[in-house]
């Protein structure tokens, strides 16, 4: 008997990888998954730093799929590869800093270079012709495949027969017959078809897969940018854009605030990276400093923190200071007035 | 063998990610013990280890760690 042809389906943990994936197994193709972790990555549990989403699924729906799926799953750290795709994107930006269409040729090369380390025979996506504006348009499909060096080893079986027939469906490894021909934004023939394959339960992200597609944390990165007049990043630097009120009063520092526990708890493992600062006389939140704050800098930042937490309305409140190197200092503040503050000072 | 993983300070996936690449280095009937900070491996490890068809033996929650033991099949 013949091996059954192999397939890695792209999975991002939403329902149309899911259905693409599934549409190709009932087909007796071996299909395994592939998840890209950028760093970027809308997870659960970035959101499980805030107390107030405690009550919220904390599981990874890449691997809620698969699981549901039955599959194998592949996730790939590629943090470092993607700055080039976000700080050089040939095709732009969307809306926000998403580089979404260089992003998925960026995937699916990466999936491609997979399958010719495995073994396997194609690669399956859950595009859909005219999905997204940006990425999933009928022109952007064949440059998604071309540019990423897939070529016609790329299915997508959503939308495959408004699309030229792949090598897959040539060969006769899938029947043509048996895929979609999906196309625009409603998402009902995908509801329908969830029905069929009896999947009942699927991940709705509603800001999209990942957190360049958020205007909020976008400002914050280009903000982060500008200060440091270079756009390099390390990992730590675009967690932080997750986590907290991020405040700039003057171009050299930042504060970033702690919004609840939760996060005060996350800014507590950077306080060796960072000066921090934390009212001693009252409670209130753990704060970290981002620059290079002179003394006076972090009167001005000490005055600020105290506008945060029980502090908010005393005249005067001790401050404690904390050094990158350990030191401790305790500095009296008022808390900063509000016609002092400048509302474009938040991020 | 038993072989510890530090993934403390790491979130999700990235634990995942540092276990799957370790667990390749191992050999079947190989221990892994993977200390983390972020609660969230107490879902996500085990799911992993289920697609994958390796065994969690044992999944210990401390006051800022957890800790979980995996015996790679
Ligand atoms: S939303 Fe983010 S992960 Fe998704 S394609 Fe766009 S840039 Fe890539």
């Amino acid at each position: 008997m013949n091996q059954p042809r192999k397939a890695i389906a792209l999975i991002s943990g939403g329902l149309d990888s899911m259905l693409a994936a599934k549409t190709v197994m009932e087909q007796g193709v071996h299909v395994e998954g592939i998840n890209f972790f950028t760093g970027f990555c809308v997870e659960g549990h970035t959101h499980a730093i805030r107390e107030k989403d405690k009550t919220k699924p904390k599981r990874n729906n890449a691997l809620w799929v698969a699981e549901q799926l039955g599959i194998k799953l592949h996730i790939v750290d590629v943090i470092e590869e993607y700055k080039k795709v976000l700080l050089n994107p040939k095709h732009g930006y969307g809306a926000n800093m998403n580089p979404c269409l260089d992003c998925k040729i960026f995937m699916v090369g990466k999936a491609k270079q997979w399958i010719a380390e495995n073994g396997f025979d194609f690669i399956i996506t859950g595009e859909v012709i005219g999905q997204r504006p940006m990425s999933q348009r009928k022109s952007t499909m064949p440059i998604v495949a071309k540019q990423s060096g897939a070529d016609d080893l790329l299915l997508r079986p959503l939308c495959a027969k408004n699309l030229q027939p792949t090598l897959p469906e040539l060969e006769g490894w899938v029947d043509r017959e048996k895929l979609h021909d999906i196309t625009g934004r409603s998402r009902k023939p995908q509801m329908a078809m969830a029905e069929r394959f009896g999947i009942n339960e699927y991940a709705q992200p509603a800001g999209g897969c990942c957190f360049l597609t958020d205007k909020n944390y976008s400002a914050k990165l280009v903000d982060l940018w500008q200060a440091r007049n270079s756009r390099e990043y390390e990992l730590d630097d675009i967690m932080l854009l997750k986590v907290g009120r991020h405040i700039r009063p003057k171009p050299h520092f930042k504060l970033i605030v702690a919004r609840e526990e939760g996060e005060g708890r996350f800014l507590e493992g950077y306080k060796r990276e960072f000066v921090s600062l934390k009212c001693s006389s009252h409670s209130g939140p753990l704060v970290l400093v981002d620059g290079d704050p002179s003394a006076k800098d972090l009167y001005l930042a000490a005055s600020i923190t105290a506008r945060y937490g029980q502090s908010r309305n005393a005249e005067t409140v001790d401050m404690a200071i904390n050094f990158k190197d350990g030191s401790e200092r305790t500095i009296q503040v008022k808390p900063l007035a509000d016609a002092d503050f400048v509302q474009d000072w938040m991020i | 063998m038993k072989e510890t993983l530090n993934a403390r300070r790491l979130l999700c996936p990235l634990p995942v990610i540092r276990t799957q690449d370790k667990v390749k280095q191992l050999q079947s009937g190989d221990e892994l013990e993977v200390i983390c900070t972020d609660p969230g491996v107490l879902q996500d490890i085990p799911a992993w280890c289920r697609i994958n068809g390796h065994k969690v033996l044992e999944t210990r929650s401390g006051e800022q760690e957890y800790i979980i033991v995996l015996e790679v099949c």
